[in-house]
């Protein structure tokens, strides 16, 4: 049934794609550029509009305040979090932002928390589909990188609830690589997938047994990817043009942007050539050229690579494998095509990694594999099931702000852990339950996910009551708890606040102002195509007037022709897109005749061997029915 | 057949299997059982992990929320539930120790906590932490914890002592070979264990159960002793 078709999205730091099953394959939908990339760049145009993918990305070097990439490297995080990010990415905070706040991103004069922004890359991609099937998208499957905490999680199904998308499962990046990887080959055996993206690094490692996909370990970092060298050769551009030609361009954005695409340009180049030559026009006329060899990057980009390393030994560690016991290693993510890379890959598991996928789309592929999974499975997925971990361990602070774990990283999730707590004060009624996720020992050096306070607990000396606390980590990754006083049997009423993310009312709200948005931006779009097109029949019944073939219509076809452009020109400037739809094609109607009629003119001009002149060259055979219905899109 | 329990499916009205319908496969109400019975196990500790795997595949097959994305709340609910049971369940009885312990704990032990975030919390809140050295580990513990001072004192000034290096690296290793052999003795101890679970007397029961609670005490005793020993090494 085409309304429930679920489609699968790489929300990629650089790139993001949408894709489905089409019958035993899956494949990405391309978007009206023809392209299957949509870059992950927002910007808001002239009208305040916003934009997204390769439109948007012409903006960032144009009016770069206007646009922001990279956004998946802000989601789940807050303030104190991305100082790092904000000396190195062109990111601007919302003058206004409270402490404690979700981050908000100033685009010209208005400002949008990441899951906003990432929202409007999803909701390109939703229109990408829905153009293509002709038919409304509403559930979709995720991606996101497997070493994503909870809150990054969370912030990800938030976007896809603003997008206005079901956001029916989050798949890992490199666990969906997997089934895509998979899905052709009946194989058993173990598999790593080493995933350097834009941003992100992960590594996991699975165990395939007929048909279930069984993650074994899984590590990364999900600040680590092609944009850290970008931003290496971007300073080294920019320390040279500081020292060769005296000036300092880093405040410069224009110019920023500009070099970081030539670098960009110049590293893939530099995947497939010894050497690449760079000639960027600075501002002032000035020329920056300069001679990269392979060599060289290969030493700048050395560090970032290297740190793939550590990740990798601990999840082979985690897993209880040696580097040998690997069949097979997988390369997803665009940066896994630097050789450096690739080098790096071989010598950790000692053999060829497996290049045949495009690290671009596979784990658009394979979201869509899981998709299918979902949506009842097919022919080709019906045996496939993906049994995946939580990349982190889930702990709860205790006395003198140590962690405990109860639950530990690399658990196949759904996964589950009880804990009983009790009162301190005689006719104490709350409990307050701080809950965070990572492996150090110390609550302030984990990661704080969110502070949960029990509530309505019945009044009891201290010790008495018993409260048992249920903490479930879901198939996507993310946490839910709840709790029950036991000699009571009451259920425990939970408060939670998280501590990075937006709350249920937060993300309601938007979901509310984006269907407005949506609505109003559809509406807009509408209006100006319709007036355009308007415009170009008008224009064309100028020219048919002019032309033999008027004089050949019969003197009501005329008038006819007369009243319905009277009628179209008086709807054309109001905001009624649907009256202006009507006028143009009752008017096109009218007008079929004539440019029958104008055409056979044509015709028989150039049969006669006239020379045509210009107007007959423009409304000849070639130019086809002069009066056809303009596309716009 | 699981747990050996069964009631009539919700959806079907069949007899069923503990966690789904054996009739019309559909996810049951969550009954809450310990991980042996949820797997139809006895609590014996000598189980064939491939067999375990082969069962939780299987279970995972008819329990996952996958296979319920598009069902009713409720039913997503219950494969929810069910499914993070059998990967809690799966996880604790193919590891022997984690198995070993879990027993323990349903037999009513409440085994010394050895875990570094106790070390820690005794640490921080100045308790003392309740942690026995076994006796015949005592000469070598001590030695080894000057051992660990003496390294620690070099690392911050920044010295190297290559001896010292290499006694530390023999007495890990003695301490691992050491655990190795608690294993062996351990799997003697799980076989009495499942003997005397079908015929033998409560009296009897204790004292294997005992041996097991001071066994993996030890163990974890060494396992404590190593990763410190591992830190002092990398750090």
């Amino acid at each position: 049934m085409a309304t429930d078709r679920i489609v699968g999205i790489d929300l990629g730091t650089t790139n993001s794609l949408v894709a489905y099953m089409q019958g035993d394959t899956p494949a990405v939908i391309p978007g009206e550029d023809g392209s299957n990339l949509v870059p992950s760049v927002v910007a808001l145009d002239e009208n305040n509009q916003t934009i997204v993918g390769n439109s948007a990305r012409r903006s960032l070097i144009e009016t770069p305040d206007r646009a922001v990439y990279s956004v998946k490297r802000l989601m789940g995080r807050g303030v104190d979090d991305v100082q790092e990010e904000l000396k190195l990415f062109p990111f601007r905070l919302a003058d206004d932002l409270q402490p404690g706040e979700v981050l908000r991103i100033q685009l010209g004069n208005r400002s949008f928390n990441p899951p906003e922004i990432s929202a409007f890359i999803l909701r390109q991609l939703k229109r990408n589909a829905e153009r293509f099937f002709g038919a409304p998208v509403t559930k979709a499957v995720i991606t996101v990188p497997a070493y994503f905490n909870d809150t990054q999680r969370q912030a990800t199904k938030d976007a896809g609830r603003i997008a206005g998308l079901d956001v029916l499962r989050l798949v890992n990046e490199p666990t969906a690589a997997s089934l895509a990887y998979g899905l052709d080959k009946k194989k058993n055996g173990i598999i790593a997938v080493y995933d350097l993206g834009g941003g992100t690094f992960d590594i996991s490692i699975l165990k395939l047994h007929d048909g279930i996909f069984e993650v074994i370990a899984t590590n990364g970092d999900t600040h680590l990817g092609g944009d850290d060298i970008d931003n290496l050769l971007i300073a080294v551009a920019l320390d040279d043009i500081r020292g060769d030609m005296g000036i300092d361009l880093r405040r410069n954005g224009e110019a920023v942007q500009a070099i970081r695409k030539a670098v960009i340009d110049a590293k893939i180049a530099l995947s497939s050539q010894p050497s690449v030559k760079l000639d960027l026009e600075l501002p002032g006329g000035h020329h920056y050229r300069r001679e990269i060899t392979r060599e060289m990057f290969e030493q700048l980009a050395q560090p970032v690579i290297d740190r793939t390393v550590g990740p990798t030994k601990q999840a082979l560690k985690d897993a209880g494998l040696k580097p040998e016991q690997i069949d097979e290693v997988v390369l997803v993510g665009g940066s896994t095509r630097i050789p450096k890379v690739r080098q790096l890959v071989q010598d950790i598991f000692k053999r060829t990694p497996h290049t045949d996928l495009n690290p671009d789309e596979v784990v658009a592929l394979g979201a869509a594999v899981q998709a299918n999974i979902l949506g009842g499975g097919s022919e080709a997925t019906k045996e496939m099931l993906l049994l995946d971990v939580t990349p982190l361990s889930l702990g709860i602070e205790v006395a003198g702000g140590v962690t405990d774990k109860i639950i530990l990283r690399n658990s196949t999730i759904p996964a589950s852990a009880t804990q009983h707590y009790t009162t301190q004060v005689d006719g104490q009624t709350n409990v307050a339950i701080h809950v965070l996720q990572g492996e150090r020992e110390l609550a302030k050096d984990c990661r704080s996910l969110a502070r949960f306070e029990l509530k309505g607990i019945p009044p009891m000396p201290a010790g008495m009551p018993r409260i048992e606390v249920k903490f479930l980590i879901d198939a996507n990754g993310i946490l839910h708890v709840s709790a029950r006083e036991q000699r009571s049997g009451k259920e425990s009423e939970i408060e939670v606040q998280p501590s990075y993310g937006l709350t249920d009312d937060q993300v309601e709200g938007m979901l509310l102002e984006s269907f407005d948005f949506a609505e109003e931006d559809f509406r807009q779009r509408q209006i100006i195509e319709a007036r355009r097109e308007a415009d170009t029949i008008l224009a064309a019944l100028e020219k048919g007037r002019k032309n033999d073939a008027w004089s050949k219509l019969r003197t009501n076809e005329r008038n006819q022709i007369g009243k319905l452009e009277t009628g179209l020109r008086s709807v054309k400037d109001s905001d009624d897109y649907q009256s202006i739809r009507k006028a143009i094609d009752v008017l096109n109607q009218a007008t079929t005749r004539l440019a029958e009629l104008m055409m056979d003119t044509a015709v028989a001009t150039a049969l006669k061997g006239k020379a045509m002149d210009a107007t007959n060259l423009e409304e000849g055979p070639a130019a086809g029915h002069p009066m056809a219905k303009a596309e716009f899109k | 057949m699981p747990g050996g329990a069964t009631s009539t499916c919700w959806s079907c009205g069949t007899m069923r299997a503990e966690h789904f319908c054996s009739a019309c496969g559909k996810v049951q109400p969550p009954v809450p059982v310990d991980y042996f019975t949820f797997f139809g196990l006895p609590r014996k500790l000598e189980i064939n992990t491939a067999q375990l795997e082969k069962e939780f595949y299987a279970l995972n097959r008819k329990l996952h929320p996958d296979v319920y994305a598009s069902a009713p709340a409720q039913e997503r609910s219950w494969s929810l539930e069910q499914s993070s049971l059998l990967n809690d369940a799966y996880r604790t009885l193919k590891d022997p120790i984690r198995r070993t312990e879990y027993l323990l704990r349903l037999e009513g032990v409440e085994l010394e906590e050895q875990s570094k975030a106790a070390t820690e919390k005794a640490r921080s809140t100045g308790e003392t932490k309740k942690q026995v050295v076994p006796p015949d580990l005592l000469e070598e513990v001590f030695e080894l914890n000057m051992q660990l001072e003496e390294l620690r004192a070099q690392k911050k000034l920044g010295e190297d002592d290559p001896a010292l290096l290499e006694e530390l690296g023999k007495a890990k290793m003695a301490l691992e070979e050491k655990s190795g052999n608690l294993m062996s003795e351990l799997q003697t101890y799980w076989k009495d264990w499942d003997r005397e679970f079908d015929s033998s007397t409560d009296e009897n029961r204790r004292k294997t159960r005992d041996q097991m609670v001071d066994l993996i005490n030890r163990r974890n005793y060494i396992r404590n002793l190593v990763r410190d020993v591992n830190e002092a090494l990398e750090n």
